[in-house]
């Protein structure tokens, strides 16, 4: 009877990947260096709590109780103020720019109409366009309404202490009042998708010209650098724009995600977002000594990406170092682009804080790609 | 302007440390077609691919068709047809997308002309719409060929263009480049094949990244100093045996019912075969040493220096 399996045959193949394993130095270094990412990222910057969000104050009035519940709001750990007082329409522009995540409004003659025991209302706006960012800050509130009132109204109307508060606390979810999720995940994952093809489908490029020896070829005719990576970035701008024009139908006809905005605007963006993640993976295949290695490269970029842009996760919720690695992320800005062009109608004006770190990221990887690109075989 | 297409002279280059062309100076006048010889590894692509413009050398200098291979790299590339060792067209083009490509690349001004007499000329017209990825290796060197004359090089430079490929599609070959040779081209083929080389105006031998000899064949196998004697046998292994290892024989080679025996030194050659001048089982002659056993002779002088 002949053994199913033979122990050396077995033996000779595991000897061999382990070989080739240790030959592939940078497929080696993933496979560590993805889960050690993993672990980081998860562990330490994921926080679907976010804490100390930006909160712009409208003050009509300035009279204790107003104070009072100022400081609770500060306490809660939830909110934190920016800068001091301002105007309504000021408010209103910030929370479009999405610099604050919450307005608070206290209207000018509250505190009189709470002693006439009119039942006034405070108005929190909130950015819902991630309604999870926003929900545990807002069931937070009313709670801190309370406490403000009985410390404060304490005197007058000591034994009113355990009823509710004189006053209530009107909620408005600006941006996606019902706080639909797919409003904010699907202009999300439109960043995501074009994120992951794109630098995919261009990290290849390069590398496949080199592994399958036609580079060589390449490299002996006139051709200059910029013409190369041209030919081979714009091919897919156009799928690019495929996908966009896919997901937006999508968006509208099976979602019914709002769109405020201009979609020539937002195309506009595309252009920049699209190419700067083109340029990130022709850079990697500059590098990349094969197609597998590409792969893996763009695998690096991606998790970071939908980890630390504020697409899954509320970027507010993030550690400082996390936002800053955020800030670097082209999917990060567009992200916050794109939502605020369809769900807020957001404008030239209000985009182009988000636009300039989009485009400079583009110049630099376009810069790297053409530096990393050799025009010999040394 | 010089009479010579190629003309360079002190060529090294070396990768992480390990030189790989050393001092490497080769002239070919214009017309004419080189052969250029050596063993694997000797250097033969990195020569060609620093004449191309496609490695830069370490030191050295020299030009082709007068452009300095330096400072003129991309002139270079406009006027040299460089058929590279391994298929490096795109498989997944067919034979016409693919000559369109480069085409395109020269920016040639009659393209679709262009391209149709590459068709014709290689008699590739009737697959034109085939995949280059399914041509068998004949085919495909004929496309290769048909794209590197393409955008009308000056100089041709291929290296080991008929590897893998049958006779006849090698003879066919070597008359499209003696035609295009006599078109004024000029062309530079590496080969391991002895017919090829004396198919060749003249050839250069490289090893251990040293050119080693140079000239037409006949000076080349003249100036070896090699003396061979062939003895016709019926049992060439067993004298072979009893040959080997005798002073003043430093090559002994079965061809079939014979061997061909070499050295340098003929007296001393002479001394060590008499004993078996008188064995009637053994017919003597002497024979023009071959070019393959002056390259192995070359080959044996020269040291490795890795070694």
């Amino acid at each position: 009877m002949r053994a199913v399996l033979s122990v050396r045959r077995f033996w000779a193949i595991l000897v061999k990947e382990f070989v080739q394993m240790r030959r592939d130095r940078l497929t080696f270094a993933m496979m560590v260096g993805v889960p050690v990412l993993q672990l980081l990222l998860f562990g330490y910057a994921i926080n679907a709590d976010p804490k100390s969000l930006p909160t712009a104050l409208v003050m009509g009035e300035a009279s204790p109780f107003a104070r009072a519940f100022l400081a609770g709001i500060g306490n809660s750990g939830y909110f934190r103020l920016v800068g001091g007082p301002v105007d309504e329409a000021l408010a209103d522009a910030m929370l479009v720019r999405g610099e604050v995540q919450f307005v608070v409004t206290v209207p000018s003659d509250f505190s009189r109409r709470i002693a006439r025991g009119e039942h006034p209302a405070l108005l929190v706006e909130a950015d819902a366009t991630d309604p999870a960012a926003t929900s545990n800050a807002l069931a937070a509130l009313s709670r801190i309404a309370e406490t403000a009132a009985v410390r404060d109204l304490g005197g007058v109307l000591a034994g009113q202490a355990a009823r509710p508060p004189p006053f209530e606390v009107r909620i408005h979810r600006r941006y996606n009042p019902e706080g639909v999720t797919a409003y904010n995940v699907v202009p999300g994952l439109m960043g995501t998708i074009l994120t992951m093809t794109m630098v995919i489908m261009t990290s290849l490029g390069m590398t496949r010209e080199r592994e399958r020896g036609t580079m060589e070829n390449l490299l002996a005719m006139p051709v200059r650098p910029a013409e190369v990576m041209l030919g081979k970035i714009v091919p897919y701008i156009l799928v690019g724009y495929i996908q966009v024009a896919v997901i937006l139908l999508a968006a509208r006809f099976l979602f019914g995600v709002p769109m405020l905005g201009s979609l020539w605007l937002l195309s506009l963006v595309l252009v920049a977002f699209i190419a700067a993640n083109l340029s990130i993976g022709f850079t990697f295949s500059t590098v990349a000594a094969n197609q597998l290695q590409a792969m893996q490269m763009a695998f690096f970029f991606f998790l970071p990406s939908i980890l630390l842009s504020g697409f899954m996760f509320p970027y507010r919720g993030m550690p400082d170092w996390a936002q800053v690695l955020g800030e670097i992320l082209p999917l990060t800005h567009f992200l916050r682009i794109v939502r605020g062009i369809l769900l807020k109608g957001s404008g030239w004006a209000e985009i182009a804080p988000e636009l300039w770190p989009l485009l400079a990221f583009l110049a630099v990887a376009m810069a790297v790609a053409l530096l990393r690109y050799r025009r010999t075989l040394d | 302007m010089t009479d010579h297409a190629i003309d360079v002279r002190g060529l090294n280059k070396s990768f992480g440390g390990r030189p790989v062309v050393r001092d490497v100076s080769i002239r070919v006048a214009k017309g004419r077609i080189c052969g250029f010889l050596g063993p694997n590894g000797s250097g033969k692509t990195t020569t060609i691919r620093l004449l191309c413009g496609l490695l830069t050398p370490d030191s050295g200098s020299g030009t082709c068709l007068g452009l300095d291979i330096v400072r003129d790299a991309p002139a270079i590339k406009r006027q040299v047809g460089y058929m590279t060792q391994k298929f490096s067209l795109y498989e997944d083009l067919s034979i016409r997308e693919n000559l369109d490509f480069v085409a395109r690349m020269y920016g040639m001004a009659n393209r679709r002309a262009v391209v149709e007499e590459a068709l014709e000329r290689l008699g590739l017209a009737t697959r034109q719409r085939q995949l280059a990825g399914a041509l068998s290796g004949g085919w495909k060197q004929r496309l290769a060929l048909a794209a590197c004359i393409l955008h009308r090089p000056r100089l041709l430079l291929l290296d080991e263009p008929t590897a893998g490929v049958d006779p006849k599609a090698r003879r066919e070959f070597w008359e499209e480049i003696h035609r295009l040779a006599a078109d004024g081209l000029t062309v530079l083929v590496s080969t391991h094949y002895m017919d090829e080389a004396e198919r060749c105006h003249a050839i250069a031998y490289i090893a251990y990244g040293r050119l080693l000899a140079e000239g037409t064949v006949e000076s080349v196998i003249g100036t070896s100093g090699l003396v061979t004697r062939r003895a016709a046998t019926a049992e060439p292994d067993a004298l072979a045996a009893r040959l080997e290892g005798l002073p003043g024989l430093e090559m002994v080679v079965r061809f079939g019912g014979a061997l061909h025996v070499s050295g340098h030194d003929a007296a001393a050659m002479d001394a060590s075969l008499a004993p078996f001048r008188g064995d009637p089982a053994i017919r003597w002659s002497e024979v023009e040493p071959g070019l393959e056993d002056v390259f192995i002779a070359l080959m044996a002088q020269a040291q490795d220096p890795l070694q």
